[in-house]
């Protein structure tokens, strides 16, 4: 009888050391950001919620666009939902603010549900049009409803926003005023939503869900023949979308306590902007966006006092890394060296034990 | 009773100039699929390089006019075979974005240059006249002459399609891109025709809206999004159906704005999602494909 | 005599994927030569190659001496070499007429096809002139298919699979204009599964396995055992 060999084990990996480094990385430098307000400056915190508010917006995007296929121009619809939502809870239903979040977050969803269904009978670029003409839809009708201000907004009253929740014993702690103490309730709101939306897509992506859908974006057909369920997932992945994007939308009006139409549904502030963090930092990664934000905010720190010669800018850069860096600043270098810091792709390897 | 006889003639002369935004987006995304976002962006550029060939050459708005055309083809040939070629493909993210970011940069070029100040063409006498087509009812000169043009262009471009043997190529080339090429045709400059032919065509647009409405820098996107209501009412894969489509929106509009002012733009979406709900293919879709 | 078209270590990719591995071809003046071998062996991806609508090495393909392995398919029309797609592959916008026409689009001489020469070989086309091609029948789509090609006026004419889907007698019909168009000066490649139709309409043949060419020669000098251990590599 001839000696058996024994029979080799494969398993499938998506860990590498780079990504097993940054997990750690992440684990150690997450918790510090909590710890951010007890050291920085209002200015600091206000310009950290715009980085982690503007890096929900681009993750969210991402993925819509990247795995589900569903490219819009048209997501200020629900920041302007999300953030007038708030402002109608607060004013009008007298809720805490915190609860009002949640709350816009729920009618962005629906919003989306409802619409959802009838947009998606328009094909790939007529759908990115379609979902602009749905956000100047929402836009002109929030400007026709009075009772949030109309035409030229309204701003939140100081009362509703000093009552919000433990907005006192925030101030007490750190001994600043309660403006001050909004601000860093907002901030720590802000991280956390921008942490829970980053894990989340993390997680879709990896799981079956996301690679059903990854395959057919790659080809429809025969995703489907094997059994995955496209258009179901596309569409809950459309409406959990909106969810979190209308709850941003709520955070960022919040801190600013102030509303308009053209603001909270401006195609430059929420489309433009985040569609260039996408496209600097790569399309298709996790890391892309992480990247591309922190680039932004550079930019937008040093030039933003420009105004039209700076979003001109923007522009042509947006162009030029369509044309000739397709795969983003992150995403060139990942394919160059290999990187990954989000363990997402799976490897066949043999299991040598 | 909201108007009447002249609230329908006006809304049909309306659409008469969405027609004209809508043909320039139909024609790039019949032949090439590609949806051009800084569409509107390319009229309101056509208009003020008429105005400026107007105020710098001192030349007549009709001469500024063919000038324009000729300039905005080759414009639109250039940005086919230098920025458009390297990203078209089976991916409609990268024509998307560039597309937008060449909106953004339209915007805000021109913005610097001419400033926020509305501008209007200057037609002189042909602005304010009037014709008498039954007692009490008068249309101006300027919107009726619209209509006309965009009926004509519209004609014209059929005939192109259909009975030239570029045309047979642009037909082709839409059905098979692939195949196309086995018949000795050039895509490539096929596409930069059809993109060429598209901004002719927004110059015309933008000369008929020009005349009448005022323009600035930034209502390009409102320009695309009127083209584009107009192709999905139309319906796809047809001029006459995109004629249609424009007067359809033109109605909504015009009907929109005698109940309310406020409701006259808000009336088109609605009547564009109506018409989403009701019939996904649009009022008159072509028949193959 | 020089070869008209002349294939050297040809390997074509699709992507990563390799579909032919140093294919080596010759096709004479005048010559009908027949390319056969199962679903998969590379025979369409070789009349591809030949056609440029998949690109290769520059000197993998020589065409009257001149390389056009990474030619454009465009240009390669205009230099008289002409392929009859698998499947037909019409443009179903364009009517009967139409997509001869365009057959035509990049061809300046019109001799000695043109509307007429094709009506006289497919005169069912003739009534047809104005219909719509979705609602031809197969054999007469793969007539409408091959006046289009002829209408270039080449003097090469590749024909992927022009008996797919087709009824024998059909078949038999399509395959007796052959001669015709070799009387006309054009040379031909035939692409066929059907083995026997193959030898018996060509002068040489290449049998093809998995990408690569397992036999060639004259059908009078190799026996059937030969071929079928070729086609199928057993």
């Amino acid at each position: 009888m001839k000696p058996e060999r024994p029979p080799i084990v494969w398993r499938v990996q998506s860990a590498t050391k780079l990504s097993r480094i940054a997990g750690v990385a992440a684990a150690v430098i997450v918790p510090l950001l909590f710890l951010v307000p007890a050291v920085a400056s209002r200015n600091l915190l206000q310009d950290l919620i715009f980085v982690f508010t503007m890096l929900a917006l681009a993750q969210l995007w991402n993925v819509l666009a990247g795995w589900g296929g569903l490219i819009s121009v048209g997501q200020q619809a629900f920041v302007g939902v999300g953030a007038y939502a708030l402002f109608a809870g607060v004013t009008l239903a007298g809720l805490d603010p915190l609860l009002a979040i949640l709350a816009a977050g729920c009618l962005a969803a629906l919003v989306a549900a409802v619409l959802g269904p009838l947009m998606f009978r328009l094909e790939g670029p007529y759908f990115a049009i379609g979902s602009w003409v749905v956000a100047e839809a929402l836009r002109l009708g929030c400007a026709q409803f009075k009772p949030l201000g109309g035409g030229t907004g309204m701003s939140l009253s100081s009362g509703a926003l000093a009552s919000m929740t433990e907005t006192k014993s925030v101030a007490t702690l750190f001994d600043i005023r309660t403006a001050a103490a909004r601000d860093v309730i907002v901030y720590w709101i802000a991280l956390l939503l921008v942490i829970v939306i980053t894990f989340a897509i993390y997680v879709f992506v990896r799981s079956r869900l996301g690679l059903g859908l990854a395959a057919s974006r790659d080809n429809n057909a025969a995703a489907r023949s094997v059994g995955v369920r496209t258009d179901r997932i596309r569409y809950w992945l459309w409406v959990i979308v909106a969810f979190a994007t209308g709850m941003v939308g709520a955070l960022v009006y919040l801190q600013k306590a102030r509303i308009s139409p053209d603001a909270a549904f401006s195609v430059v502030d929420w489309t433009a902007y985040v569609l260039f963090v996408v496209v600097i930092g790569g399309v298709r990664t996790i890391e892309g966006p992480m990247v591309g934000v922190l680039v932004f905010w550079a930019l937008q720190y040093n030039l933003s006092g420009y105004g039209s010669l700076y979003l001109l800018v923007l522009g042509l850069i947006a162009i030029l890394v369509m044309l000739f860096m397709q795969r983003g600043i992150w995403g060139s270098m990942a394919a160059r060296w290999n990187w990954q810091l989000f363990a997402v792709r799976k490897l066949l390897t043999r299991d040598d034990s | 009773m909201i108007g009447g006889l002249d609230t329908l003639l006006e809304g049909v002369l309306l659409g008469g100039v969405y027609a004209l935004f809508a043909v320039g987006l139909s024609l790039i995304f019949g032949i090439m699929r590609l949806v051009n976002l800084a569409h509107g962006d390319i009229i309101v550029l056509a208009a003020y390089l008429i105005l400026t060939a107007m105020a710098a050459a001192g030349v007549s708005l009709g001469v500024a006019t063919a000038l324009t055309i000729l300039v905005m083809f080759v414009a639109g040939f250039a940005l086919q075979r230098l920025v458009l070629e390297r990203v078209l493909g089976d991916d409609i993210l990268p024509p998307l974005l560039v597309t937008f970011g060449l909106s953004i940069v339209l915007q805000n070029g021109l913005l610097l240059v001419f400033g926020a100040d509305s501008r209007r063409l200057q037609a002189g006498a042909f602005e304010a006249t009037s014709i008498n087509l039954a007692p009490g009812l008068s249309v101006g000169l300027a919107p009726l002459i619209a209509l006309v043009t965009a009926v004509v262009v519209v004609t014209l471009l059929q005939l192109l399609f259909y009975r030239t043997s570029l045309g047979r190529a642009f037909r082709a080339t839409a059905d098979n891109p692939e195949i196309a090429q086995l018949m000795g045709i050039d895509q490539r400059n096929i596409y930069a025709f059809a993109v060429g032919l598209s901004l002719a065509v927004s110059a015309i647009a933008a000369v008929t809206f020009g005349i009448r409405s005022n323009f600035d820098p930034s209502i390009g996107p409102a320009r695309l999004l009127y083209a584009f209501e107009a192709v999905i009412i139309g319906g796809l894969g047809s001029l006459w159906g995109t004629l249609a489509g424009g007067i359809v929106l033109g109605l909504a509009q015009t009907i929109g704005g005698r109940i309310d002012p406020e409701w006259q733009i808000l009336s088109g979406h609605i009547a564009f999602l109506i018409v989403l709900i009701l019939r996904p293919r649009g009022l008159f879709p072509a028949g193959r494909r | 005599m020089t070869a008209l078209v002349n294939v050297r270590a040809l390997d074509a990719f699709y992507g990563d994927f390799q579909a032919l591995f140093g294919i080596n071809l010759e096709l004479q003046p005048g010559e009908t030569v027949a390319i056969i071998g199962a679903n998969g062996a590379g025979k369409s991806t070789l009349l591809k190659s030949l056609a440029g609508l998949v690109r290769n090495r520059p000197d993998a393909i020589k065409l009257n001496g001149r390389d056009i392995g990474d030619a454009p398919a465009a240009s390669i029309v205009r230099r008289g070499l002409a392929l009859v797609p698998e499947g037909r592959q019409l443009f179903p916008s364009l009517s009967v007429e139409e997509n001869l026409l365009i057959g035509g689009y990049g061809d300046r001489r019109r001799a000695p096809w043109n509307l007429q020469a094709v009506y006289d070989v497919f005169p069912v086309l003739r009534e047809r002139r104005s219909s719509d091609v979705t609602i031809l029948s197969g054999g007469q789509q793969q007539m409408v298919a091959i006046g289009r090609a002829l209408m270039s006026n080449p003097s090469i004419l590749l024909c992927d699979e022009i008996s797919l889907g087709l009824a024998p007698i059909i078949v038999e019909e399509i395959y007796r204009t052959i001669p015709l168009i070799r009387a006309n000066g054009a040379s031909i490649v035939i692409v066929e599964q059907d083995v026997a139709r193959a030898l018996r309409h060509c002068d040489r043949f290449y049998c093809l396995q998995e990408g690569r060419v397992t036999l060639a020669g004259r059908p009078s000098e190799v026996d059937q055992e030969a071929v079928r251990m070729a086609y199928f590599g057993t």
